[in-house]
């Protein structure tokens, strides 16, 4: 007899996947096919570990210890003409390898040739702050600690940047959920309020799809607004919503159209 | 000397209007809103749009103030972040009584798109909301609808009632 497969979600399952299909990958190029890169790198082996270089997208890539890496940046800056830090931070690979990679992109004016400098850097290793040598690291490396918590020794302000600093959690790594955890979820309510205001004011509504045709205060339902607090029974008449009472407002002129001038040349 | 000569016959022999006193109270609260500058994202461009010539809020007698302690009315509009909503609470404990708030665009009202951590769902999480307005970003047209709506709760309610302080809790 055939073994039993549950057949439930057969129909939210992909229809068809192909076994033989492989993620694309930017293809990597020898350094030796550009002479500048070529020459740069060789000036970089020469003082330091190199353990991965290659060109993509026109860019050279090299990986080196973490150990090195302010002075693989000031190698670069001083000697080798790239003297701008245009963007640095880390990626998480905390699932495959237990760890991040941190990655500095480089831009040479006078060679018009960027090079990144990358490292792996283990779960809970502090890196080398290079702010000494790019002031722009300065706001990065802090941005850096906000999003995956990698400190930087020797940063004069290791604090958050973006999120407050009563904060808990690092938002950009790949295990901390979008819409935020409890922690998250309650941030507000907490600070302002305190941990007791919970039960009033309630979880916040998530789900963007939720439409409750009596919930008259978030206008669901035009027309059938009724005031705060009121017990909505469903059967209530609708109400045409109009910017003045019926029989006028003290000292105010209501708008007559028949005796105002309308003007129908936008241009004018 | 006055330049002007008063013609006391006209409008039934004076210059006096007879009316209640609440409605002169609310006369003057629902046409002199000043609204405090809370533009936080794209809907303040609306707004500040709503306040310059073309659309002119100054004819409404709302003009906008930088200080919570001159202003009335809060237009929140933008989205509020979790980082800034201890000030927004701070800055609506400024204002002084009677104050209002109308919440404007999908931001404010509900967190709109930004479903993320970051973004408070709602500014009626944090403060007692008066007027919501729906949009992305609304119209001046709206923005000036909405405070039109607000005028008219304001002259709804009696002036001499106890003024209750508005508190979300």
């Amino acid at each position: 007899m055939r073994a039993y497969k549950a057949k439930g979600d057969v129909q939210a399952k992909p229809y068809y996947t192909d076994r033989y299909w492989v993620a694309p990958q930017v293809a990597k190029f020898d350094v030796e096919s550009d002479e500048v890169f070529a020459k740069d790198l060789e000036v970089i082996k020469s003082k330091f570990d190199v353990l991965e270089a290659f060109i993509q997208v026109e860019q050279m890539t090299v990986f080196i210890k973490p150990e090195d890496n302010y002075r693989v940046l000031e190698l670069l800056k001083n000697e080798l003409e790239y003297t701008q830090l245009s963007e640095m931070s880390a990626i998480d690979f905390l699932e495959t390898r237990d760890g991040f990679e941190v990655f500095y992109q480089m831009l040479s004016m006078n060679k018009r040739k960027r090079v990144r400098i990358k490292m792996f850097i283990k779960n809970g290793v502090a890196v080398n702050s290079v702010e000494k040598l790019f002031r722009s690291a300065d706001w990065s490396e802090r941005e850096m600690f906000d999003m995956f918590g990698i400190e930087a020794n020797d940063h004069p302000f290791m604090k958050r940047i973006l999120m407050p600093y009563d904060w808990q959690g690092y938002p950009l790594l790949k295990s901390y959920p979008l819409q935020g955890d409890e922690f998250a979820s309650w941030y507000e309510v907490d600070k302002i309020f305190g941990k007791e205001a919970r039960e009033e004011i309630g979880p916040e509504i998530r789900d963007t799809a939720t439409i409750d045709r009596y919930d008259s205060e978030r206008f669901a339902r035009l027309g059938h607004e009724v005031p705060k607090g009121t017990k909505i029974t469903g059967n209530e008449p609708k109400v045409t919503q109009s910017y003045q009472e019926d029989g006028g407002v003290f000292l105010i002129k209501k708008l007559d159209r028949d005796n105002s001038k309308v003007i129908d040349d936008p241009q004018r | 000397m006055a330049q002007h000569k008063i013609n006391y016959t006209q409008n039934g022999g004076l210059p006096v209007a007879l009316t209640s006193m609440d409605k002169v109270v609310n006369w003057g609260r629902s046409n002199s809103l000043w609204a405090m500058t809370y533009g936080l994202a794209c809907c303040g461009i609306e707004m500040m749009a709503a306040g310059a010539s073309r659309y002119d809020f100054d004819r409404f007698g709302t003009i906008f103030r930088a200080s919570p302690r001159q202003s009335d009315v809060m237009i929140v509009a933008g989205t509020l972040t979790k980082k800034h909503s201890e000030f927004i609470k701070r800055l609506y404990d400024q204002m002084t009584e009677p104050r209002w708030v109308i919440s404007m665009g999908s931001c404010a009202n509900t967190g709109g798109m930004f479903n993320t951590y970051a973004t408070v769902q709602g500014v009626d999480r944090i403060i007692p909301v008066d007027l919501y307005l729906p949009g992305c970003a609304p119209r001046p047209e709206t923005l000036q609808y909405g405070v039109m709506l607000l005028q008219k709760k304001i002259r709804a309610n009696k002036a001499s009632r106890a003024q209750k302080p508005k508190r979300l809790m």
